[in-house]
């Protein structure tokens, strides 16, 4: 059973499948298999966070799983942050803030927060702080990030607020 | 790197894993969240024959309450520990250690019981479970035994689990009333392994302590339970000149090693700090809880 194996998963919103010996990494699958390089692959040992991705909505170290565990799992890449050409808030905000220099922990990062974000949609400064110890950056030295996580944090608040404003029936409030 | 070749098998249940296991033997590994395991596969540090992968076991993962303790199957994952409010009110000694454990991103893998089981020297569980009176349950194909916390950890990044064996649950004792708990630790960025770290639990008797619990980790080559600590409190009381000498204690009774993140000396030092610290913050707790008796 250490021959290769097919496997299937949903990656943002699309049915894909390929072949996957036991010991391909889900980061390595991602990339050269499925052909999304958005994620990267940096330390191979879960420290750096260049390779999170959401794992049934939940974000995971691509470099600690193995590509077969995805099977049959709805996954997430920073491709997927995107929606019909227009920036997800937080690629907004870390464009904005200059949340990224280089960029290698910018899929990391943004994957990471919006993890965090979904947990704890209102964080201190603080918060943010901790949450993103869970990536490394070596060139921004965080502040453009932090400030950046803080920027879409009050952004997604609002545009929820507008969207419960939205679809409230006449009347109804 | 990249992993090295291994057979790999994703077993239904435990009954399932634990006849791979006794097929297997020796040869196989078993895979809990894989947080530890799989950058020493990455690394080729280890290099299995087969892996027994339990993430598919659903049978292994839930939390109850039962008979004054909370049971954790060994594959509960450490997010769902932190997002349970049945830990945070029953364990909260757990629940506040687990903020300590990896990053967000890594509880979403990690498992309660590959932490346990891995024994690393400088992993926040096992000192919980060592300040707990933690019951484990270890499975093998022929049968299932319970083992104490005290028999639990032997020795640096070994446990009581044999070949063929599996943890499969740990059961802790749900926080008895007039308690308080504190879980303190100082690592050189938030998510490391610990350099340090203590956990606390006192049950108070009017002003009386009536028992101590206090456990280190990164501090010897296992979590370890710091009893003579816990005796001054139990024989003196919870005066803040009691808490500074089983602090004081405490920093004698460890047995750290120096690394490139610290010295034995600097070790010992954040002992006696963090072990005051989490004290007082213990006291604290137990003495509001005492001051406001719950309605039931």
């Amino acid at each position: 059973m250490a021959e290769p194996g097919k496997i299937r998963m949903t990656v943002n919103g699309q049915a894909r499948e390929g072949w996957a010996e036991p010991r391909r990494l889900l980061v390595d699958f991602l990339r050269e298999d499925l052909g999304l390089t958005g994620t990267h692959v940096g330390c191979e040992h879960g420290i750096c966070g260049a390779c999170t991705v959401l794992f049934n909505g939940e974000a995971a170290r691509s470099c600690l799983m193995l590509a077969v565990q995805a099977d049959g799992a709805d996954l997430m890449t920073v491709e997927g942050l995107a929606r019909d050409g227009k920036l997800h808030p937080l690629q907004e905000a870390f464009w904005e803030h200059h949340g990224l220099q280089c960029g290698f922990c910018t899929p990391g990062m943004l994957m990471a927060a919006y993890d965090f974000l979904r947990v704890n949609p209102d964080p201190t400064e603080q918060e943010i702080r901790e949450a993103l110890s869970a990536v490394l950056c070596r060139c921004t030295g965080y502040q453009g990030i932090v400030r950046a996580v803080k920027a879409a944090a009050e952004r997604m608040r609002t545009r929820l607020g507008d969207d419960m404003e939205r679809n409230r029936a006449p009347g109804a409030g | 790197m990249k992993p090295p070749r291994f057979d790999y098998h994703a077993p239904a249940s435990a009954a399932e894993a634990l006849e791979l296991l006794g097929r297997y033997g020796a040869d196989a590994r078993l895979l809990a969240g894989g947080q530890s395991l799989v950058p020493l596969l990455n690394f080729r540090l280890s290099a299995p024959a087969v892996i027994v992968d339990l993430n598919r076991a659903a049978d292994l993962a839930y939390i109850r309450e039962e008979n004054g303790r909370v049971r954790l199957g060994a594959m509960t994952r450490q997010r769902a520990i932190e997002f349970s409010p049945l830990v945070k009110s029953r364990l909260p000694l757990l629940a506040e250690a687990t903020r300590w454990v990896g990053h967000l991103p890594t509880r979403t893998r990690g498992t309660i019981g590959g932490s346990l089981a891995h024994s690393d020297p400088a992993a926040e569980y096992p000192a919980v479970a060592t300040a707990l009176d933690t019951e484990f349950v270890i499975r093998a194909r022929t049968g299932e035994r319970v083992v104490r916390v005290t028999e639990f950890f032997v020795g640096l990044m070994t446990t009581a689990v044999q070949p063929g064996e599996m943890l499969v649950e740990v059961r802790l004792p749900v926080l008895a009333p007039n308690s308080g708990w504190a879980f303190e630790e100082f690592s050189r960025r938030r998510g490391d392994f610990a350099i340090v770290g203590i956990a606390a639990m006192v049950t108070t008797e009017g002003d009386r302590c009536r028992s101590a619990r206090l456990a280190a980790c990164g501090a010897g080559p296992a979590a370890m339970r710091l009893r003579g600590a816990e005796e001054i409190l139990e024989q003196g009381g919870l005066d803040d000149r009691y808490v500074d000498d089983a602090a004081a204690r405490a920093a004698e009774l460890v047995d750290p090693s120096a690394d490139l993140h610290a010295s034995v000396e600097y070790r010992r030092h954040l002992t006696r700090v963090l072990t005051r610290r989490a004290l007082k913050h213990a006291v604290d707790r137990a003495r509001g809880a005492g001051a406001q008796p719950r309605r039931s």
